[in-house]
């Protein structure tokens, strides 16, 4: 290393430049708390210090930012969903995080790669002309494709698994892109500072203040903050946050897993899906593959790991490409996902005046980050749920009109 | 590996058992009104701590209870339903 770069780092001048203030101390009370420090909840304060004006701003993060499920899913963005409602909404996702790393100024590696979701079955390969109908028609790039697209795309593929479930068909959906998962968390981060949000990292809130059916404040360890607008951007806390204002939700939470394998030359362009073998793979920047699988079949409140994963997982990505046989799994971990019945979000207000919830994202929340922080802020800022989130309120359960969304990551047809 | 006691069979490793949800006592249709009743449908208890909850030996073809606690997965112990006070 030259010496003067390392005069460089040591100087006082040129401090190394910090994304967001150190905040420490709360003040007593805000315009706006947003519980949670993951990319919903940055998201969301960002936009309403962009879009609305409203800098008066508290985000509380109980451990530290993008710490959560931010920094824990397998980084797919897509929109290839089942329902009109579903399509819509992912698709102004996929918009705006197409021109988000411009807008935050921060490099977030976004890569369009195509997503393939694979179909091993004659009734998945009737649910995929199913999805490519309805994504055509909101006006999404999606088609049904066979098996000689499959293998020009990615010609390392076993089309028949081994023999044991020979892929017929997928449906190909050309906006898949993978991006890194924590720069969009710090991204937010940075730019909602800068405008006058304040973030908190160690610090946990305790307890909701609610008096006649309004929310006040929150306790927190370090000290009572009062506030008329709360968000909770907590996914698999969110039962938890719920609870302390006395609201029922239909919310479970089952751990959702992944792993990388050790770093490989570029050879996997695209992003494949199998919904029948219950894997997920692409390949990242840093030559790792991501994989990942469907839910633990139990509830529970951890993000331990299990060896029953990687060993299900790799026998599936085996079948897929045998050559992988000697590859190591190098890292695993988990999220704890907050699973809604109808494999929908829960969006909006609340019985609650003034508080909001952005909840129920299951395995389907990063891809979501930009357009969830979006209409949140406007539901904040205007006390109204923005069209594009009206199916997701939570009300739809007592009015029986659930969304009947099952193009969630993984899920069996 | 995860072990589960199946109160008929004894421990067994988790992958013959199917998890069933919570417990939950149903209340009566002909008199609850819409609310209660859209209420025992959709919601759950999410949040974490001790919950009786139905488990499935899928080998044998028992179904039981389990009490286990959700943030730490322990199960403190299994009865087969009604037999809370023997077990």
């Amino acid at each position: 290393m030259p010496l003067s770069l390392l005069k460089y780092a040591l100087s006082r001048e040129h401090p190394a430049p910090r994304f967001f203030r150190d905040c420490t101390e709360p003040k007593k009370t805000y315009d706006a708390v947003i519980i949670g420090g993951g990319g919903h909840g940055l998201a969301a304060a960002y936009y309403l210090a962009k879009d609305f004006g409203i800098t008066n701003v508290a985000v509380l993060e109980k451990g530290y930012i993008g710490g959560g499920n931010t920094g824990r899913n397998t980084t797919i963005v897509r929109s290839n969903y089942l329902t009109p409602e579903g399509v819509n909404f992912y698709d102004a996702s996929v918009q705006m995080y197409e021109g988000l790393s411009q807008e935050l100024d921060i490099n977030l590696f976004y890569s369009t790669r195509g997503h393939f979701t694979l179909a091993h079955t004659e009734s998945a390969m009737r649910t995929m002309r199913w999805r490519a109908e309805v994504n055509k028609h909101v006006g999404v790039e999606s088609y049904v494709v066979g098996p000689e697209e499959i293998l020009k795309a990615c010609p390392q593929l076993d089309i028949s698994c081994s023999g044991q479930a020979p892929i017929l068909g997928a449906l190909y959906h050309a906006p898949g892109s993978v991006a890194r998962h924590d720069a969009v968390a710090w991204g937010y981060a940075k730019e909602a500072d800068r405008m006058g949000v304040e973030i908190f990292q160690n610090t946990e809130v305790t307890g909701i203040d609610v008096k006649s059916g309004k929310v006040v404040g929150v306790q927190t360890n370090k000290g009572y903050i009062s506030s008329g607008r709360v968000l909770s951007a907590v996914a698999g806390f969110t039962p938890r946050i719920t609870e302390m204002v006395g609201i029922e939700t239909p919310i479970v939470i089952h751990p959702l897993q992944a792993c990388v394998s050790e770093p490989m030359k570029p050879w996997l362009n695209t992003i494949l899906v199998s919904g029948s073998l219950h894997v997920y793979v692409s390949q990242s920047s840093r030559g790792e593959l991501v994989m990942g699988s469907s839910l633990d079949p139990y509830e529970v409140h951890s993000t331990r790991s299990s060896l029953d994963f990687v060993e299900g997982l790799s026998s599936h990505i085996v079948d897929m490409f045998p050559f992988l046989g000697n590859v190591k799994v190098v890292r695993q971990w988990a999220g704890m996902a907050d699973i809604t019945p109808d494999f929908a979000p829960i969006m909006g207000k609340t019985p609650v005046e003034g508080f909001y919830l952005d909840a129920g994202w299951g395995t389907w929340g990063f891809k979501a980050t930009p357009i969830s922080g979006k209409t949140m802020a406007e539901t904040m800022a205007r006390d109204i749920a923005p069209e594009l989130i009206k199916s997701f309120r939570l009300s739809r359960f007592e009015e029986y009109e659930l969304t009947g969304e099952k193009g969630a990551a993984s899920v069996g047809h | 590996m995860k072990l589960l006691q199946c109160p008929v069979n004894g421990t067994r490793p988790i992958s013959e058992f199917t998890y069933g949800g919570e417990y939950r006592e149903a209340p009566d249709p002909q008199t609850s009104s819409d609310k209660i009743w859209a209420d025992y449908v959709h919601n759950r208890h999410g949040s974490p701590g001790l919950k009786k909850e139905w488990w499935y030996h899928g080998p044998s073809g028992t179904w039981f209870i389990a009490e286990r606690n959700t943030l730490t997965d322990n199960v403190s112990r299994t009865y087969l339903f009604g037999q809370e006070k023997d077990a």
